[in-house]
């Protein structure tokens, strides 16, 4: 073997005091002979021990069916059921009540306790399932198609029984037949330019919004033979169509001049899928959820 | 001879991928095949005109160091690119609106989040662990590297693999497993660059001039070893068509998940944990100029880690479909791993006794010691995480996330940062780096940067963690996901500025980098450094 000293030139030089080496060199880098750091060694030991029993304990070894339980006979799956059967338990006879009472009786002062578990359960089943469109707080998104359900502008109307049809059965899916249904003529290629023009501003006057005076005197004619249909001659509306009310200031796309002007040349289409489980395949929550829901949903101010 | 039939293969690739483009059944696949057309065609004629001129000598009696060059150019710039669009997908999720309508499809959160991972882990850190390879075991073993020209065949071929898998994520071709998204071709390609990459290394270490292998070279070995073996059986997959991108995998249900688990795991352990600590047991011990403190720990800590980490993926799915005895197992692993883990910390650490001083000088150092304490911080978070009981409020949360940043960006990013700045004036020739003072800016912008980035997974995912799981006394749940979501918002813009932060450190050292290739004094010539013992 060759000196040292030419074939590392970086070799690093001890200092005083410092324990022995190993003797090895690799590009000048040395190691020290010292022992393993004797807490390290022992917390190390201590792992492999608690680990032995913990594998003793719980379900670990694997055989050749099946794997050993442990001798505390725990179960991840045992106890979520555990877990979901005490509360299926209490709240079973509650629910069963939900389900059966009228609609109607679910009120603070013919069944408190019925109505408190509803809103309470109502308001859990709609942060999961309808806070994703309505907002979490229920005011829906603005201008985008998404009521807000806090206020007392209904669609498709604010009884309890209705809002238990909205929620039972959705709005225009093709998931459920009894799912509410109406569809807006997209008077696009039906209209001319004038004519759209001079009903959006008829709209904007009868919404109490600022228009121009000559248009909107000329779209009242247009908007008595196209759209009083549904929407009715006063603009009011009718919630067995769905047909909103236009003259109030409150818009489920918006009341500008262009969200107006786009509404009446491409119609909208908003859907929402169905919730009851009964009713249809599509739906997730069963009738006292989908009762609770409702109670909850009436509740939250504008409920007829 | 060797040229001709080089000149018939790389005509013969450019041929196949012309066709296979064209008959091309999705558009990932057209737009790759195309890519490996224009390759080989360049290859062609760069090799064409090559061929029958004079052969340059090699310099067989110096290290071969153009691929380490290479390669820290490359860690350098696909750090950036990593931080970059790291920063981007912060942004995103803080402030929906960045995923704007013109880039969807390419530029949305979902697109661009696999990009963020793997430009950081397999682009910036493989890079740093092919760069730190190749000179470490040159260095140790005293021997030049193995096999010719197939050294730089591994850099171009990863480089390579790179840009097929980032162009595969923004235009959607992926497997849908985590950290192993490139399909079925990119895999194959990227098994032919490993397999070179264990034989240059294997033969260098087969041929040293040394001894003993150093330790450094252990734990470079066994995370080449297992990545490969890791690599091939996660993605053990049928394609569905020879000229499609899209695959199906043997696995399906449970056992694809346990797989793919015991897959990205190990890629943490042993790409950036045995690896890295490869390069820590090289860098610290050169950097602070002072032996490693045990020889007995090293051996100890390195089978104990190779041994329990390979056992510990089923922590990731803990109450899931998978069954509890494997559950416990890997949490178990997990838990037994925590000193091993810490073991490569003290060796690190310890080696700086005589020689803390020069913590107060050298910000270099401060910046590889600190990526210990991140290390030691993570894998101690790491194995109680890896709890059962913890893991039921952490999992799915940002919790996770940040504690895969803090090991990324505190160990992974600080020691990678710290080689650099050891590499590239030994590289270059040169005397020192050009400025002692933007390493420590770059030093202070990275740890704040990765402080707050932590801080704010903690308090975001413990809240969050504590959100999901509240129910009230009828076992309602009390907040929707939109809520918990809306309570993040402030620390999510934290994140981003931490994230800011760090990336900023990292345009500062590519400033610094640069300016000492091209401004830095030439080192003095010292002859005997340069050659290795033959």
């Amino acid at each position: 073997m060759t000196d040292d000293k030419t074939k590392h030139p970086e070799e690093q030089i001890l200092q005083e005091g410092d324990p022995e080496t190993t003797g090895h060199i690799w590009d000048g880098i040395k190691e020290f002979n010292n022992p393993m750091p004797r807490w390290w060694l022992w917390t190390f030991y201590a792992t492999i021990i608690w680990g032995i029993g913990y594998t003793i304990a719980y379900p670990a070894w694997p055989l050749i069916q099946g794997a050993t339980p442990g001798l505390l006979g725990y179960s991840t799956r045992a106890e979520v059921q555990e877990d979901i059967q005490t509360f299926e338990e209490m709240n079973a006879p509650i629910l069963a009540r939900i389900a059966e009472v009228e609609l109607a009786e679910i009120t603070p002062d013919a069944n408190p306790d019925l109505y408190s578990y509803a809103v309470q359960g109502g308001a859990a089943i709609f942060a999961t399932w309808c806070s994703q469109c309505h907002g979490s707080g229920a005011a829906g998104v603005q201008a985008s198609g998404y009521p807000n359900l806090l206020d007392d502008d209904w669609l498709w109307g604010g009884t309890i029984d209705d809002i238990h049809f909205t929620i039972s059965h959705g709005i225009r899916n093709d998931d459920d037949p009894d799912a509410r249904y109406s569809e807006m003529t997209a008077y696009d290629e039906i209209l001319t330019d004038e004519e759209i023009a001079s009903v959006v501003q008829y709209v904007r006057n009868i919404s109490g919004q600022e228009a121009d005076a000559t248009l909107a005197a000329a779209g009242e004619e247009v908007y008595l033979n196209n759209c009083a249909a549904c929407h009715m001659d006063d603009g009011s509306g009718d919630q067995f169509l769905g047909a909103p009310n236009l003259t109030d200031a409150i818009w489920l796309y918006g009341g500008s001049e262009e969200a107006i002007e786009y509404t009446v040349r491409y119609s909208r289409f908003g859907v929402m899928p169905p919730w009851s489980a009964e009713a249809s395949e599509a739906g997730r929550l069963s009738e006292a959820e989908v009762r609770a829901v409702s109670v909850y949903v009436h509740s939250l101010g504008g409920g007829e | 001879m060797l040229d001709y039939v080089k000149l018939l293969i790389l005509g013969l690739v450019a041929l196949c991928a012309a066709i296979a483009a064209s008959y091309a059944r999705d558009m990932v696949y057209m737009v790759h095949m195309i890519l490996v057309m224009v390759t080989a065609a360049g290859l062609f004629i760069w090799q064409l005109r090559r061929t029958g001129e004079p052969v340059v000598p090699v310099p067989t009696h110096e290290y071969m160091d153009g691929p380490v060059r290479a390669a820290a150019i490359a860690t350098a710039f696909w750090g950036c690119v990593g931080f970059l669009v790291g920063v981007v997908i912060a942004f995103q999720l803080a402030f929906p609106q960045l995923n704007f309508e013109w880039t969807q499809g390419y530029g949305n959160f979902g697109r661009l989040r696999p990009l963020h991972t793997s430009a950081v882990i397999f682009a910036f850190g493989g890079n740093a662990l092919l760069a730190a390879s190749f000179y470490i075991v040159q260095r140790t073993s005293a021997a030049r590297m193995w096999g010719g020209g197939l050294t730089w065949f591994v850099f171009w071929g990863y480089q390579f693999f790179i840009v097929l898998a980032a162009t595969g994520y923004v235009l959607g071709g992926t497997q849908g497993l985590e950290y192993a998204e490139p399909e079925w071709y990119v895999d194959l390609w990227l098994t032919i660059v490993w397999v070179a990459f264990l034989a240059v290394f294997l033969g260098t270490l087969l041929k040293r001039k040394e001894p003993h292998i150093y330790v450094a070279n252990w734990f470079l070995l066994s995370f080449i070893v297992t990545v490969a073996m890791l690599h091939v059986v996660n993605n053990l997959a049928v394609p569905v068509s020879i000229f499609g991108s899209r695959s199906v995998s043997v696995m399906s249900g449970v056992q694809s998940a346990m797989t793919q688990w015991w897959y990205g795991h190990n890629a943490v352990g042993f790409f950036l944990t045995a690896g890295f600590l490869g390069m820590m047991y090289y860098f610290i011990p050169k950097q602070a100029e002072r032996p490693v403190y045990s020889y007995k720990l090293s051996i100890i800590h390195f089978w104990a880690l190779i041994f329990l980490y390979i056992w510990a993926g089923p922590h990731h799915l803990h109450y899931t479909a998978l069954p509890d005895w494997a559950s416990t197992l890997g949490m178990v692993f997990s838990v037994v791993l925590w000193m091993p883990s810490w073991g490569g910390m003290i060796n690190g650490l310890m080696t700086l006794s005589g020689a803390w001083d020069k913590l107060r000088t050298d910000p270099v150092l401060r910046m590889m010691v600190t990526s210990l304490a991140f290390y030691g911080m993570s894998t101690f978070e790491g194995p109680m995480m890896s709890i059962r009981a913890v893991n039921s409020l952490s999992h799915y949360t940002d919790w996770t996330i940040g504690h895969v940043h803090s090991g990324a960006l505190g160990w992974n990013g600080m020691i990678t940062f710290g080689m650099l700045y050891y590499l590239f004036p030994k590289l270059w020739n040169r005397e020192r780096l050009y400025s002692l003072r933007l390493v420590s800016w770059h030093y202070w912008l990275a740890t704040v940067g990765i402080v707050l980035y932590a801080a704010s997974m903690w308090v975001t995912g413990i809240m969050e963690g504590l959100m999901w799981r509240e129910v009230d006394a009828q076992g309602f749940l009390v907040n929707s996901f939109a809520d918990t979501v809306e309570a993040k918002f402030p620390m999510y813009v934290v994140r981003g500025l931490g994230g800011t932060l760090f990336l900023a450190g990292a345009l500062i050292m590519v400033y610094n980098l640069w300016m000492t290739v091209t401004r830095g004094p030439a080192k003095a010539a010292a002859p005997a450094a340069a050659a290795p013992a033959e």
